[in-house]
């Protein structure tokens, strides 16, 4: 018996969110009192996997069938699926992310599970099997119970933490007998943006919305951003004009995200971008309109133009690094 | 050519959350029902991508999962140029039980395409795309953001983190769309709206596997503080209190 995680790297190399997906892996299994096992697919180097042994995992096991060098949903699925019949899975873990979303649900059918995504705790009860979801983008928590003999979860990034738990770890090779002749998927070219911070892994994150009343004004948003380590996003009005890339809105029908500390500058605080943004740790708020709803669901506020405000934070910011 | 986009019934995002007395269930009193948003880009996608194939694609068909009450949303669907819809009437409980249902039909009515939105607005599930392809044994591709024809040769973009990636998987697939794959949605005029009225919408009996899980009640979540207002002349002060007080930076 056990608890399977699947554990993504990016270039051989895990994050922070891998590391949260394996303590809370392990809590999970310590419960249920089975084994902890990841599953890495692809090539990653041993001090990688064996730094999973810091956060609870018993096991990896490395899948490096070539059927899997391009995300192909459906050989993922295959093999995550295998690995979980394999060890007799009684839950599989895997992160609401990108790659998540789009391999757990057919892990759940191959396995005839129920499944539950952005999960935020550990399970209220065993039997029965109930865990606590993100509904309405986080307006709401929903107790979902899982009827199935095994379970497939996704975690909502940030809700659980990373906790370390030193176990000894064995490395495996699995060989996840792949029919190449299935899978089809052709990738034809890959761009990505080096060097920028992803917004779906940023632990901080700054954004601006119409207040910012040009796109022109983005340059101490930028610098704030650079200085603090941060991300940077923005509302949806702001997209939509073509201001900023689609990629940085954040809202309900853009990106949710859940950092540690989100600077909305210039953005009101409508219903559908707090679901995107309500999960974050601390919230700052700065709005000419006192009247602004980002005031009622912030921890900070100030109050004024953002574009008069902006070079004061980058000022103090940059102090702040120069003495830190 | 066959396009097939499934579509989600669920509350207006404008919605406020309410609970019952005993919290066992939302209260959905006054909600004004939508189409789920990513659904809804979907959708104009595939009628943008038909009126350009100058006739390949054949037709749009729309399919939900629900009962009577979600006619409305049906129609709306018909009215912005979907030629035809299938309802199959059951209130579903979740992810599994919807996406099985489909592909029950799918079994029966093969399509080309089938365009789902990533997540529905209300429980978020983001899993009736995939579990669809899986039941039909198809490949599916998540997060897409373009979607083109090249010739008879559909091309996709899909979103990972920090960029993107051109795709290409055989017919017929499952793609799960995101935003960037249309802009904005259309909005029905009179004439949609009459002729949608005698547009075919086919009522069909479940015929897929049950759920495999329930919502047994609901939470709201706690409420925030109250904010803490700082003077503008002294704006700087905020960082002094994201490292000292909140501890963030």
């Amino acid at each position: 018996m056990s608890v399977i995680v699947y554990t993504e790297n990016w270039d051989g190399k895990f994050k922070k969110s891998s590391y949260e997906l394996v303590s809370y892996a392990h809590a999970l299994a310590s419960e249920l009192g089975v084994e902890t096992i990841a599953i890495s697919i692809g090539q990653v180097p041993e001090d990688q996997l064996n730094a999973l042994a810091n956060y609870g995992a018993n096991k990896v096991l490395c899948v490096k069938n070539p059927e899997l060098a391009v995300l192909d949903n459906a050989a993922y699925a295959s093999a995550i699926a295998r690995a979980a019949k394999a060890n007799n899975a009684q839950v599989v873990v895997f992160a609401n992310n990108f790659t998540g979303k789009a391999v757990a649900p057919r892990v759940a059918v191959k396995l005839e599970a129920g499944m539950a995504n952005s999960v935020t705790t550990l399970p209220l009860s065993f039997s029965p099997f109930v865990v606590q979801k993100n509904i309405f983008n986080g307006k709401a928590q929903g107790n979902l119970q899982i009827n199935s003999n095994i379970k497939v979860l996704s975690l909502a990034q940030n809700s659980f933490g990373v906790k370390e738990s030193s176990v000894s770890l064995t490395i495996e090779n699995f060989d996840a007998q792949l029919d190449s002749s299935k899978f089809n998927t052709e990738l034809i070219e890959k761009n990505t943006v080096s060097g920028k911070i992803i917004l779906t892994d940023a632990e901080l994150v700054v954004s601006g919305g119409r207040g910012m009343k040009s796109p022109d004004n983005w340059g101490p948003l930028e610098e704030l951003a650079a200085i603090l380590g941060a991300g940077t996003a923005c509302s949806r009005p702001v997209a939509d004009e073509g201001w900023r890339p689609h990629s940085e809105h954040v809202g309900q029908t853009g990106k949710v995200i859940a950092p540690n500390l989100y600077i909305a500058l210039g953005i009101s605080g409508a219903i559908q971008h707090l679901a995107g943004v309500s999960s974050s740790k601390v919230i700052v708020a700065v709005n000419t309109d006192p009247e602004a709803p980002f005031f009622e669901a912030a921890d900070y506020g100030i109050l004024g133009d953002v574009n008069k405000i902006l070079p004061k934070l980058v000022e103090a910011a940059k102090a702040f690094k120069a003495h830190s | 050519m066959k396009i097939l986009v499934c579509l989600s019934n669920v509350p207006d995002t404008t919605t406020k959350i309410k609970l019952n007395g005993d919290q066992s269930a939302l209260d959905m009193t006054g909600v004004q029902w939508v189409i789920n948003p990513w659904d809804e880009l979907a959708l104009t996608r595939a009628l943008d991508l038909k009126e350009k194939s100058e006739g390949k694609i054949d037709t749009i068909t729309v399919i939900t999962v629900g009962e009577s009450l979600t006619e409305p949303t049906i129609r709306k669907a018909l009215a912005v140029g979907a030629d035809d819809a299938v309802r199959i009437n059951l209130n579903p409980t979740d992810d599994y039980e919807v996406a099985s249902n489909i592909a029950a039909w799918v079994k029966n009515n093969p399509y080309n395409i089938i365009l789902t939105g990533i997540e529905s607005s209300d429980y978020n599930g983001s899993a009736v795309g995939g579990m669809l392809a899986e039941f039909l044994k198809i490949p599916s591709v998540s997060s897409v953001s373009f979607l083109d024809m090249e010739g008879d040769k559909p091309l996709m973009k899909r979103e990972i983190p920090g960029g993107t990636e051109t795709i290409r998987v055989p017919m017929p697939f499952v793609a799960i769309v995101q935003k960037g794959i249309a802009l904005d949605p259309r909005i029905p005029a009179m004439r949609g709206i009459m002729m949608a009225r005698k547009k075919e919408l086919t009522v069909v009996e479940p015929a897929g596997e049950g759920s495999k899980s329930t919502y047994i009640g609901f939470a709201m979540p706690k409420a925030k503080a109250k904010v803490k207002m700082i003077d503008a002349e002294n704006a700087g002060q905020l960082i002094t209190l994201l490292h000292e007080e909140a501890k963030v930076i």
